[in-house]
């Protein structure tokens, strides 16, 4: 199962090592990480998706609660949250690339596009599972490269 | 003010009189100011057991002990000591010099990057980069270090951040904001807790190494007695509970008592009090899990639930935990015995074990040689071991008659931690016997202490139980490996006797009990250290041996 956990750490030099060090001596995966400093400079929040049953996050949350960087961390309610993913597809332009075509697809996910010369580059912020609905859809064209950002979430509604 | 003198100060602000260390090019302003302090310096022969004094005195004293070593091979050097510490949660403080802040990165001479390699091993590191940063990462060290579930902190200090002169402010308060040591218990938790544990009938403490952490002696004592329930402990939680009162059944475990171990697998709820359900306390988990109640004290949240699934769970310092435990039960005035079926079949089980479980047959039997030793040494006196066989053969045959009294490298397992661990006990304790129930194998690795305890006026003892071969291992061999016998063999060398005399120190080899008692006694006597060299057969086992993988009910017992 996956699990969002949004970590909100000490903004400090090598957190970022530590925390990923944490995952992997504890023989947990990282499925994404996103690290961002937040308005306060003081602190960086990291959105991590890591796959376990419910005994094993509990134990990588306590974990990276004991880590004394660690200011709090919380499972996300993926109910309550928005959470999203930026993802860059670069495909390359040739007969099989038809340019009205992708902008209707593209239309529903607020996409964008940014031509070259012999490439164009797709921009999409959208939940993971759309994200892959998404790329199903452009399956047929000719990808040369993707870059994804990891999921960055926040819960709402909290207090 | 520069960086070094800063260190120094802060340091005897916080009541330090001995470092432990050695020194070299990164950390020789630390070591001219430690020349003008008050400080003692220990010197060393490998920074890897001025880390094992350092914990053997932190141990004993509860206060974090210090080691200094210099960078690249010196702070390398001392990891292992400083995952010993970690592994059995010692508070301690690791200082290293490192190259200056303008040659990190670059692959210096002695360059290494001791911050990421210890990231694991310790509680916290510290890199201070400004000279007058130093005096509030010591707070901060000692206060990490010591509270909450104790560990080691490193402090890697840049060669120019320890000469550059800064103005210095040792007063300054701080407030760590993720770090939040002090959990109350709750009380409703352990109110739950008290009515499972009456309502039980074939109740169970385990009290493991956070007991003695503690000092939460009396507290369990006073549970145990007031409710009647018998108490195991884990080896680390040995010494715990006096292992000659008439509730106490000893260690469980891969080599845990037999009596322990039998009884551990009839119980109905277990209260275990700081201990985190090691693979070597409880073999196979699945077993224990499915019809047993437990409740869990712990100071670390992360191990609620880690190893084990608990029924309930009080997070909080243990010996609080029990103190408001005892407070509730005398309130309730409960005091009688509810369980006295089960108090007389624990009694008979224990008592046909402490008659019929059948010793190696020779006069220098480790069973033999070990009750001597305990029939000799004082009750007070603090005992280290090594790793191996003897350490289990301590466990099983060496009774622990004052709590807090039993030191083991019992989470990494490290051979030769014992010796310098007792140099560092003995620091903390001097007029306090120490000894170091060693073998072979592991005094190898740390012999040269005896530099130290000679030339530093350190007296210990070693209690040398010699089967010329890395004994633990040559069992394993013998019995998985159906006797192919490969890179054990120690072939009695050194002569240890000849090696403590070039030291400065006493050998004496003893052949039998006789002996061994004399040999004690000048030993206890003697104001220089002495390795009592103790020739054994080397083809004793240790038994009873649960098989790594297995479960207490599959104790393989002597035949
Ligand atoms: C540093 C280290 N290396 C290897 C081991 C693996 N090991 C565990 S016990 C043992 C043998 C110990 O021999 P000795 O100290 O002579 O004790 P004995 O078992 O003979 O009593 C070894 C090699 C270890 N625990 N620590």
């Amino acid at each position: 199962m996956y699990s969002i956990l949004s970590i909100l750490v000490e903004n400090k030099p090598g957190i970022l090592f530590k925390v990923t060090h944490l995952f992997r001596s504890r023989n947990f995966n990282i499925e994404s990480i996103s690290v961002g400093v937040t308005t306060d400079h003081d602190f960086s929040r990291m959105t991590i998706v890591t796959i376990g049953n419910e005994k094993q996050i509990q134990q990588i949350v306590k974990q990276i609660n004991k880590m004394i960087d660690t200011i709090d961390v919380k499972i996300l309610n993926q109910n309550k949250s928005v959470y999203k993913e930026t993802v860059l597809f670069k495909v390359l332009k040739n007969s099989k690339l038809n340019i009205t075509k992708l902008n209707e697809l593209l239309e529903p996910y607020n996409g964008k596009m940014y031509k070259g010369d012999i490439s164009v580059i797709i921009e999409l912020t959208e939940t993971p599972d759309k994200i892959i609905a998404f790329e199903e859809q452009i399956k047929s064209y000719n990808i040369l490269e993707t870059a994804r950002t990891g999921i960055v979430a926040l819960e709402n509604n909290e207090h | 003010m520069s960086g070094a003198r800063s260190l120094m100060l802060a340091l005897e602000n916080q009541g330090v009189k001995h470092i432990f260390g050695l020194p070299g090019g990164a950390n020789l302003p630390m070591y001219d100011e430690l020349y003008k302090s008050n400080i003692r310096h220990i010197l060393v022969r490998h920074e890897q057991s001025a880390a094992h004094m350092a914990d053997g005195f932190g141990r004993v004293s509860r206060k974090a002990g210090i080691c200094f070593a210099t960078s690249g091979p010196g702070a390398t050097n001392i990891l292992t000591g400083i995952a010993t510490a970690q592994a059995d949660s010692v508070p301690m403080i690791a200082i290293t010099g490192q190259v200056p802040l303008n040659m990190i990165g670059r692959d210096a001479f002695q360059e290494s990057d001791i911050i990421g390699m210890s990231n694991p091993v310790v509680k916290y590191a510290f890199q201070p980069r400004n000279a007058s940063d130093i005096p509030l990462t010591v707070k901060k060290s000692f206060y990490i270090a010591e509270t909450g579930r104790p560990g080691p902190v490193l402090i890697d200090i840049p060669k120019d951040v320890q000469q550059n002169v800064a103005d210095m402010e040792f007063t300054t308060k701080f407030k760590i904001k993720g770090y939040n040591p002090w959990i109350m218990p709750d009380i409703i938790q352990i109110e739950k807790a008290i009515n499972m544990l009456i309502s039980s009938k074939k109740p169970m403490i385990l009290a493991g190494g956070g007991v003695i952490i503690s000092s939460a002696f009396s507290e369990l004592q006073a549970i145990a007695e007031l409710l009647t329930i018998p108490v195991v402990t884990t080896f680390k939680g040995k010494g715990a509970f006096p292992e000659n009162h008439p509730l106490a059944l000893g260690p469980i475990g891969m080599h845990g008592h037999a009596e322990a171990n039998k009884l551990m697998t009839e119980v109905d709820c277990v209260l275990a009090v700081g201990t985190r359900f090691s693979d070597r306390s409880v073999g196979t988990f699945d077993d224990f899990e499915k019809r047993l109640k437990i409740i869990h004290m712990d100071i670390d949240p992360a191990e609620i639930g880690k190893n084990q699934t608990t029924s309930i769970a009080i997070v909080g310092n243990v010996q609080t935990s029990l103190r408001m435990m005892v407070q509730l039960i005398m309130q309730r005035k409960l005091n009688q015995i509810t369980n006295c079926e089960w108090i007389r079949h624990v009694k008979e089980v224990k008592e046909y074990w402490r008659d019929n479980l059948k010793i190696h047959s020779g006069e220098m039997s480790a069973a033999r040689i070990l009750r001597k030793l305990r029939s000799v040494l004082p009750k007070n006196a603090i005992v280290t071991t090594e790793v191996g066989q003897h350490q289990m053969w301590a466990s099983l045959f060496f009774d622990v008659i004052k709590p807090g009294t039993f030191f083991s490298s019992t989470g990494l397992g490290t051979m030769g931690w014992g010796f310098p661990a007792a140099i560092g006990a003995k620091v903390a304790s001097p007029n306090i016997p120490v000894i170091d129930i060693a073998g072979d194998g592991s005094f190898n690795m740390t012999e040269n202490s005896l530099a130290t305890s000679v030339l530093e006026n350190i007296p210990v003892i070693v209690f040398l139980i010699n089967n010329f071969s890395l004994g633990m291992v040559a069992q394993w061999q013998r019995t998985f490996y159906n006797r192919r016998m490969i890179g054990i063999d120690l072939q009695n060398c050194p002569d240890y006797v000849k090696l403590a005399e070039s030291y400065g120190a006493q050998g004496i080899r003893v052949e039998s009990l006789d002996h061994l008692e004399k040999a004690i006694k000048t030993s206890l006597k003697s104001d220089i250290a002495t390795v009592i060299d103790i020739p054994i057969d080397p083809e004793e086992d240790v038994l009873p041996f649960v098989a790594p993988g297995t479960s207490l009910k599959d104790m393989i017992l002597p035949s």
